[in-house]
């Protein structure tokens, strides 16, 4: 175990002291033989079944053959499959329930064709290859002095034939040169994107949008708003076909909830709404998930990707969750035909937070 | 040589007698210009020790290998394009409605390319499957303490490896652009927003423009089909090099030393349980995916930035840095002169590379406790570095409060709990658990090896009762064969640093930095009294042996 010959050879690669290192786990060293614990040596090698009888070896090969030829029959049910199993059949497995039959067939009988592949090797490697155990010797990864000393020398040569330490104007423009051509391709990235300039402050709302019920695509009056409910909607003059649709509704989705006068909290927000309808932007001020998840009885937003939730009634307060600031809130009135119509854009900007947001 | 300089005049005469065989003249010409002959000789009949352990590793190289292939089929029929069309294809609920041509190409290989589905579902539980194999071989490398010299530059690329998985496995479920892909990318344009100065610059070229813009599509599909899966690659085969340059840890065991590796040959053994477990490996996926349904792409419809689905989750491999953002409260600052930190976000992005440079770095920072310099091939049992070992399932549990943290509202809504009060568990666990798990394994730890001290002194427990003549009862234990007597005390057991004296042999006093002075008081944690229990000595051994003989 502890042979004091160990940290002789230890020693030699370094300089450090390896004296607080135990003596190393199996280090070739023959042990006294008197030590209990000293290493016995590969135990002998025991036959199986298939080594010394010869049934036994020919059952395995016929396992094995079996798996391959199971694999190949696998295969033609592939093919069989892929040409008479219509796409869109659905069929009922237990316990699977409905799923695409085709799927479920394909799927079976590649899985089963490649598993029969792997099982028929393993069992092959595993009953007639040999399983005598076999020994490598290792060899120390770190290089002999000699030939250390020899690299360093080559090195030297090469760095003295270069005169790159000698000719000091050509090494340092050299590393100016190298360190500036990299800025290329760093300006090439200038077009990845435009400027933020003041895009993320602004929404398609303005003084007299209309507020446009997104499942009705039809214009809000106060009285389609009913308290307790909870309504999605959008300024008039988007449309879904238009190809910036999806950006400007990610920052001009709102969403209505009337409250009873008494409930509302913060008396700017009431003074924003109109009579107890309340405008806010749904879009959270976390990372921007649509805040949807309406509690009438507490008048709370909840966003379902992190669970912020804001207090409509308290100027859409963060109350708990990692959101940062309330859902900003939309000014709303009603114009002479009746309609509900924003008074403006969002006095802050709609959604998650930025450095320049203030 | 003759037969070869024969062949070379005569190639055609395949079948006439005195001729090397056709394969035997293939590798000739292959040996005249790769040297194949010296590469074969070192490498044909190569070692390999053998462990289910070992089989984890290669779950990931197997699943990486189908990722590719699938992949590749993949991108035959998608189309990376937010261009906006009108869908009419054979999945009736979508009818008309408006998608990206990603979301759908990605309906029409679900629902019109024969096998498609198949395939997808293969490409994305072969994913969850590679990350999952990347974690249990990184767990298995550590706990053996299969990092130590010379093999922390191959951790280093293993866990490059696991990150670009990650990063991978992110951009690859964004592609579909479904709803729930979807809301991936806005939960990125957030984080990006988040960052200080230059956040909104960012985002602006990372989208080429306002969110979700037409670009981010195309611009992940590159990175996801060539970029990430080259560099990939290129590690992959660093790391294979090196495990055969290194030659691969074997277990403590009769027969196995640090200066030797007992196996199989990697021919014919090994190659056909390797080649054979790569198969097995695709089969049971490829059944997976015949019969349980990932990520249906149709169930939510497209993505549109004012639409949410409850229950949202990344899939599971990054749900620990959702977690992260779960838990962070709502911390945002407004500075002077106008500018908002968000502390929200980027609390939980600093500690997310924080969580990974620690795996990264533990190697290093037990050689630098240790101040070992000797190369180590013998993988330890993990009780007997109860130190590292109580860090490493610490960290698991760091990782799976987290990982339960980005559930809560799925947790919340199974048990009925409150998800405010699991949010608040989450955050207090979040600091307390991996200490008191840190502690309990270091316990467990200690507890084992006392056990096996006690095997190796008094022999195993054969369930045997005697009763003796005078009465009492005695349970006979069996001892040990030599086998595993000296598998049991084959293990390193270093000795704790110690400062050196306060003065020297002339009087002058010895100057510590206080790094030092920190590095012997770890190294005491580790390997002090109560960092690890004596293993038994040959003295002790013959002591109790021979006592017994005298009874």
């Amino acid at each position: 175990m502890s042979n004091p010959d160990d940290n002789d050879s230890r020693n030699t690669d370094n300089n450090v002291s390896d004296e607080h290192l135990p003596s190393e786990q199996g280090h070739g060293e023959v042990a006294p033989a008197d030590d209990p614990f000293a290493d016995p040596g590969l135990p002998p090698h025991e036959h199986r079944r298939q080594d010394i009888d010869e049934r036994a070896a020919k059952r395995s090969e016929r396992t094995v053959a079996l798996l391959f030829t199971v694999s190949m029959l696998a295969t033609i049910g592939f093919i069989a499959s892929y040409v008479a199993i219509p796409i869109d059949k659905i069929v009922y497995i237990w316990p699977f329930g409905h799923i695409s039959g085709l799927n479920f067939a394909l799927g079976l009988t590649l899985g089963l064709a490649l598993f029969c592949i792997g099982a028929g090797a393993v069992h092959w490697a595993r009953t007639l290859m040999s399983d005598e155990e076999m020994v490598d010797e290792r060899h120390p990864i770190q290089a002999a002095p000699e030939v250390k000393a020899q690299v360093l020398a080559d090195f030297a040569a090469g760095t003295k034939e270069s005169q790159f330490g000698r000719r000091k104007l050509v090494r340092t423009t050299l590393f100016g040169a190298l360190a500036l051509v990299p800025l290329s391709g760093v300006v090439l990235l200038r077009d990845l994107g435009p400027l933020p300039g003041d895009k993320l402050r602004h929404s398609k709302w303005k003084a007299g949008s209309l507020i446009i019920n997104e499942n009705t695509m039809q214009p809000l009056r106060p009285e389609d708003i009913t308290v307790g409910s909870l309504t999605q909607a959008m300024p008039e003059g988007l449309d879904p076909h238009d190809h910036d649709f999806l950006v400007e509704i990610a920052k001009a989705a709102v969403m209505l909830v009337r409250l009873e006068p008494k409930d509302i909290k913060d008396p700017k927000s009431a003074e924003w709404g109109h009579e107890g309808i309340l405008c806010f932007s749904k879009i959270c001020t976390h990372i921007g998930c649509p805040a949807t998840l309406y509690e009438q009885q507490t008048h709370h937003a909840l966003c379902p990707c992190h669970q912020s939730t804001f207090d409509l009634a308290d100027g859409a307060r963060v109350l708990f969750g990692p959101a940062g600031h309330p859902l900003p809130q939309l000014r709303i009135t009603v114009n002479d035909d009746g309609y509900l119509e924003a008074l403006g854009d969002f006095e802050e900007p709609p959604g998650p937070s930025f450095w320049e947001r203030g | 040589m003759s037969t070869a300089t024969k062949t070379a005049e005569a190639p055609e005469a395949s079948s006439s007698r005195g001729k090397a065989p056709a394969g035997e003249r293939i590798a000739d010409w292959a040996d005249g210009r790769l040297g194949i002959y010296s590469l074969a000789k070192a490498n044909l009949r190569k070692i390999f020790p053998d462990h289910w352990s070992f089989l984890l590793g290669e779950v990931c190289l197997y699943a990486f290998i189908i990722l590719i292939a699938t992949g590749v089929y993949l991108t035959l029929f998608f189309v990376p394009s937010m261009a906006e069309v009108e869908y009419h294809g054979s999945y009736g609920p979508m009818n008309g409605v408006l998608m990206s041509e990603a979301y759908a190409s990605t309906l029409d290989i679900s629902f019109e390319v024969r096998g498609g589905l198949l395939v997808r579902q293969i490409h994305h539980w072969a994913a969850l499957i590679f990350v999952v194999g990347i974690f249990m071989h990184m767990m298995r490398v550590f706990f053996t303490g299969a990092f130590r010299k010379p093999r922390e530059i191959n951790w280093v690329f293993g866990f490059l490896l696991f990150v670009l998985a990650l990063v991978t496995g992110l951009t690859g479920y964004s592609l579909p652009d479904d709803l729930l892909s979807g809301v991936g990318i806005r939960f990125m344009e957030g984080a990006i927003l988040s960052v200080p100065i230059v956040g909104t610059y960012l985002q602006m070229f990372v989208f080429g423009g306002e969110f979700p813009g037409t670009d981010i599509i195309p611009r992940f599909f590159i990175a996801h089909v060539l970029l990430l899966p080259g560099i990939m690659a290129a590690l992959v085969v660093a790391h294979l090099i090196l495990i055969v340059y290194h030659k691969h840890t074997h277990y403590a065991g009769p027969g196995r030393k640090n200066t030797n590796v007992v196996g199989y040959p990697l021919f014919p053994v090994y190659m056909a349980k390797a080649g054979g477990f790569f198969f097995l490996v695709f089969g049971v996926i490829t059944i997976i995916a015949a019969t349980t349904t990932i990520n249906g792409v149709w169930v939510l419809g497209p993505y549109r930035p004012d639409q949410i689905t409850s229950n949202a989750q990344p899939d599971w491999y990054l749900g620990f840095s959702e977690g992260l953002v779960r838990m962070m409260p709502g911390w945002e600052w407004v500075i002077p002169g106008g500018y908002t930190l968000n502390f929200g976000l980027l609390v939980p992005l600093a500690v997310f590379p924080t969580m990974l440079m620690v795996i990264a770095l533990y190697p290093f920072f037990e050689n630098w406790v240790t101040k070992d310099r000797r190369e180590h091939h013998i993988a330890e049992r993990p009780r007997n570095a109860p130190t590292r070992t109580a860090f490493g399932v610490a960290w698991i549990s760091w990782y799976l409060v987290a990982l339960v943290a980005g559930g809560n509202d799925v947790i919340a809504l199974k048990f009925d709990l409150s998800i405010n009060t699991i949010t608040w568990i989450c955050r207090v666990s979040f600091f307390v658990l991996p200490v008191l798990v840190f502690w309990a394994t270091r316990r467990v730890c200690l507890g084992l090896q006392r056990r096996d001290k006690e095997k190796v002194l008094h022999g195993r427990e054969s369930g045997v009762i005697k009763k003796l003549p005078h009465g009492e009862f005695i349970e006979v234990h069996e001892p040990l064969s030599r086998e595993q007597l000296h598998t049991l005390t084959a293990h390193d057991q270093y000795r704790p640093a110690e400062l050196p004296p306060a003065t020297d042999e002339n009087g002058v006093r010895n100057k510590v930095g206080l790094i030092e002075k920190l590095r012997v008081k770890v190294s005491r944690g580790y390997f002090g009294e109560s960092g690890q229990i004596a293993k038994p000595t040959a003295e002790e051994y013959r002591e109790i042996t021979e006592g017994h003989g005298h009874h």
